[in-house]
């Protein structure tokens, strides 16, 4: 069972997870239209691009948008979430260990206590999130069962993960666990919103360009978001 | 009834069609007649797939639900923050429903849509500027206006907006004879006071096409006499075209974009006909948007520009007043607390917010000028905009978005406001006429002509 779950199915999960997205941002891009989106992408690529990056850095950094400086609150809770999400599982040493058995590559590993630390940080980030959607009016009117679904799959691998670590139990079961639910979390994302890990960026390029070149851009505004 | 005689999926095209509408008194049959008004679900459908790709698509499917555009909608603050007005909202149950269920919904729900459509968002765009996805609901409920008139669900006075436009290619009844009467008139009224001073008609090869928005020659006929008095005192080699010098569209808010690409392609045909070497619009914030952002893409021009270098009015007061072609009297210049208006549509969309505030720095005495908070890109919408102002049914829901503009200028403590778009100008007249708050406003064109030094040799003779 371990052995076919760290074989050929991850193999099977890494090639359709990130072959799925890297067809997401293909889509995307073969998507896009000038007409439509009402953007001069190719007449105008160096403001259009020169607005891709300054949007995204600008989301990137806690305080580089104005939504983020003036949200505090919600802004430690997301960026907690999210490098906690992101950051652990690519340099946790356990997942590096594998990496090198594998591959014969591996890449810098997280000291124990930090990876630790961040797993904490994404799932209790993760819970407070999820307790924002249901203590806010106007976050309450817009989540539906597939938003809390989508945060079950993504907190489920750091949950069963840290379980596992701790040895609470069986830890044979939980380490099985914990690789069953990274790899539906890892298969979930071409497919579900969880696609944002690429469309996020695909999305504000595109809006970056849009400023870029049309709303402000060329007439040498550069808008502070 | 699949279709009524005034409401329904064709759109106006002819003068009696046009009067036919108008003559419905408040839309009263039309809005009775729209109750029946079948949905063409396939054709709906079949226009989504066509028009709904990566963008809008996208910006549906990962919306994350968090929330953070709430804040940033004025018209979610002024409606007691009720959930049902923040943006995503607003947008997944009307939008994001038709996306969902293919195009098969009913009567009922469209004109629900229509009601979020045109009393719950201005298209202000403010809401795209707070979104971590960067997903801008005023350009999907933009989409969305489109859809509702194609099936003809559609505001009463938006319907006949947009007919206007395919009619007289002008949002109002005002006709190539009466535009150009209307410019001889003003010539030979304001000649009296400034000898010389002319508003020449379809000349070539000038330096510069002025354009205007039709309510001028229809409400305001001193407003092309004030744009001509700078001109001539700025010594331009200006004309007006007699064709194409219209340059509003109410049809980009009626979401009827053959007609949107109609209006704008006859603007262009002047330019191209009169060869001058840029355009300059007037103080209005959905024309320039209209003319110079978004027209070049109706019309399908590849680089997403107009057929020459096509300017708002600020940024040639801005120019005339730094040149030196045109000089304020220091005596002359505002000294009473004063702010200015940020139109969504040239500073959200097209990062006009500088050059603004250059030329307040020409005409205010320094230390008076008081910003409104929030300002510049981050502004609110005046409370108007997107047509709100113009449809009657919605009057008490626009009333109510005027507050935000209403706080915003009482907290600045200023009881003259400088709104150089026609749109902020009407919603601010309309504020003070609702709430009585005791402000004055203005255009940029006359309170400029009261502060020129003008040269000696322009003054009439009896005077010298």
């Amino acid at each position: 069972m371990y052995d076919f779950l760290t074989g050929p199915m991850l193999w099977l999960t890494f090639a359709v997870s990130f072959g799925g997205l890297l067809v997401r941002v293909v889509l995307y891009i073969k998507g896009l239209s000038q007409q439509l989106d009402r953007v001069a992408y190719r007449a105008h690529m160096s403001y259009g691009l020169k607005g891709a990056f300054n949007s995204i850095i600008s989301f990137l950094n806690p305080i580089g948008a104005r939504v983020w400086r003036i949200r505090p609150g919600f802004t430690l809770m997301f960026f907690a979430f999210h490098i906690g999400v992101v950051i652990t599982p690519i340099f946790l040493i356990a997942h590096n260990v594998m990496l090198q058995e594998n591959l014969g590559f591996s890449l810098p590993a997280l000291p124990s206590g930090v990876a630790d630390f961040l797993t904490w940080m994404a799932v209790v980030a993760g819970l407070l999130l999820t307790l924002r959607r249901v203590a806010f009016p106007e976050v309450r009117i817009l989540t539906t069962g597939y938003d809390y679904l989508m945060m079950v799959i993504t907190l489920a691998p750091f949950v069963t993960g840290l379980i596992a670590r701790y040895a609470i139990g069986d830890y044979q079961f939980w380490l099985t666990a914990h690789i069953i639910t990274g790899e539906i979390w890892l298969l979930s994302l071409p497919f579900t919103k969880l696609s944002h890990v690429v469309l996020f960026f695909m999305s504000r390029a595109q809006i970056g360009m849009d400023y870029g070149i049309k709303r402000g851009g060329m007439k040498g505004s550069s808008l502070s978001w | 009834m699949p279709e009524g005689i005034l409401c329904n999926k064709t759109p106006i095209k002819t003068d009696e069609q046009l009067k036919l509408t108008l003559s419905d008194s408040r839309g009263t049959k039309y809005y009775a007649e729209m109750l029946e008004l079948e949905v063409d679900s396939d054709a709906l459908w079949a226009l989504v797939q066509k028009t709904l790709k990566s963008r809008t698509k996208t910006w549906l499917e990962i919306c994350a639900h968090c929330g953070l555009c709430a804040e940033s909608c004025f018209l979610y603050q002024v409606n007691g923050r009720t959930p049902k007005q923040v943006p995503s909202y607003k947008i997944q149950s009307t939008l994001g429903q038709i996306v969902k269920k293919k195009g098969k919904v009913t009567n009922e729900f469209m004109r629900h849509c229509m009601d979020v459509a045109w009393s719950q968002c201005t298209c202000c765009n403010r809401c795209g500027m707070y979104c971590p996805h960067g997903i801008d609901m005023g350009v999907m409920f933009s989409y969305l206006r489109g859809l509702l008139y194609s099936q003809g669900f559609v505001p009463w006075e938006l319907k006949i907006g947009s007919g206007m436009h395919r009619v007289y290619r002008a949002q109002m009844d005002v006709t190539t004879e009466d535009w150009v009467e209307t410019c001889e008139w003003m010539a030979e009224e304001t000649e009296e006071e400034w000898p010389g001073l002319e508003i020449p008609v379809d000349k070539q090869d000038a330096d510069i096409m002025y354009t205007c928005n039709a309510r001028e020659p229809k409400h305001y006929p001193e407003d092309v006499a004030e744009a001509a008095i700078l001109f001539h005192v700025a010594g331009e080699n200006w004309t007006v075209p007699s064709e194409g010098w219209e340059q509003t569209s109410l049809s980009m808010f009626a979401g009827d974009w053959e007609c949107c690409k109609d209006n704008v392609q006859n603007v262009y045909d002047a330019i191209e006909r009169l060869n001058p070497k840029r355009a300059i619009g007037t103080e209005c914030g959905h024309a320039h948007r209209a003319t110079v952002i978004e027209g070049p893409y109706w019309t399908g021009r590849p680089d997403g520009l107009p057929p020459r270098p096509y300017i708002h009015y600020v940024e040639w007061l801005a120019e005339a007043l730094r040149t030196g072609k045109l000089k304020i009297d220091p005596a002359k210049r505002i000294k009473e607390p004063v702010t200015l208006q940020d139109s969504c549509n040239y500073v959200r969309n097209q990062g006009l917010k500088d050059i603004t505030r250059e030329i307040i720095s020409y005409i205010v005495e320094p230390g008076f000028f008081v910003e409104m908070s929030p300002n510049k890109e981050h502004n609110y919408c005046c409370g108007g905009g997107g047509g709100f102002n113009g449809i009657g049914m919605y009057r008490e829901q626009r009333n109510v978005a005027l507050r935000k503009k209403m706080d915003q200028i009482l907290d600045t403590g200023c009881k003259l406001v400088i709104a150089p778009c026609h749109n902020c100008w009407d919603a601010i007249r309309d504020l003070e006429e609702e709430y009585e708050i005791g402000i004055r406003w203005s255009f940029l064109k006359p309170l400029v002509i009261g502060m020129l030094d003008v040269p000696e040799h322009m003054l009439p003779k009896d005077e010298e």
